[in-house]
């Protein structure tokens, strides 16, 4: 059994967000823009990027939701959407760190049950094997 | 326990997907604790935040089981069930796996095997999948480098905001 990538949020959503994620500048403009909201000329500056570049990775961004432009025709500064990468991390905690976390519980289960020795196991003809 | 025990993630062929971890317990404990719902539900809770309100479990072969978990702050749920394929104790359980919002193709076929030395527990997952794609996207859902680095770069981005925040 597995549980790690258990998606709470649609799986399509998630695609796009991991997609949008798995590129080296557009983490950057995350980075960016977890400093405080910016302009497509000012995200553009530190990269060696024209600002049409730097716009086709804010539309990747903003279609992933990791992103909101606001309405400022002239400006139309960007913002870090921190709900969407909050959502994002949520189950896909990755398949080692998952399991992790259940199995530690279950070692401070196992604990309490060696020190309870009256925990009925199962009826033995409720687990039999039916063959 | 003095330290956490190592889990250990190998892919013993192209379609699986193993997963082995010690517990300081006899095995019919262990064996317990993965197939009686009142315990299952006190240790396989999902992420934080989420709980297992529903987990039922009729353990023969044939028989089936479901599990749901709830995130408590909105409600939303993810199921899981299948249908024994083996019941063994307390040894060995197959079982097929599917979720009701699948996130990865098909259905699984899952073997637990426990093996039982000095009052102490080997427990093997096995996932079996149906094809080499869908075994790696759910190794790809962390466990690997890819998104494993993105999560990191994510952790570094929601830290960066949260000291903004701060500011």
């Amino acid at each position: 059994m597995e549980l790690s990538g258990y998606g709470a949020a649609a799986p399509e959503r998630l695609d796009a967000t991991f997609a949008a994620l798995a590129n080296p500048t557009r983490r950057a403009i995350l980075a960016r823009l977890a400093e405080g909201e910016a302009s497509v000329l000012e995200l553009a500056e530190p990269f060696a990027m024209s600002q049409p570049a730097i716009s086709k990775h804010l539309k990747v961004l903003e279609r992933a939701g990791l992103i909101s432009r606001g309405r400022d025709a002239q400006r139309r500064p960007c913002r870090l959407e921190a709900g969407r990468l909050a959502e994002a991390t949520e189950w896909l905690v990755g398949y080692r760190r998952f399991w992790e976390q259940q199995f530690g519980r279950l070692d401070a289960l196992l604990e309490e049950l060696k020190a309870t020795p009256k925990t009925k196991p199962h009826p033995p003809r409720a687990r039999g094997d039916d063959r | 326990m003095t330290s956490p025990a190592k889990l250990e993630i190998t892919t013993p062929s192209e379609l699986e997907i193993a997963m082995t971890r010690v517990f300081d317990a006899p095995r019919a404990l262990v064996f317990d604790a993965f197939t009686m719902p009142e315990l299952v539900q006190r240790w396989l809770l999902g992420p934080d935040g989420w709980t297992m309100p529903v987990c039922e479990i009729d353990l023969r072969v044939g028989g089936r089981y479901r599990y749901v978990w709830r995130r408590e702050r909105d409600g939303s749920e993810m199921t899981m069930t299948g249908v024994y394929r083996e019941v063994a104790p307390p040894e060995r359980v197959v079982s097929t796996e599917r979720f009701d919002d699948p996130w990865y193709e098909g259905e699984a076929v899952v073997t637990l095997f426990l093996a039982e030395r000095d009052r102490t527990t080997t427990v093997t997952q096995t996932m079996l999948f149906e094809s080499r794609e869908t075994r790696d996207a759910v190794l790809a859902s962390g466990m690997e480098s890819g998104v494993e680095r993105s999560y990191e770069r994510l952790d570094e981005v929601l830290a960066a905001q949260a000291a903004t925040a701060r500011r």
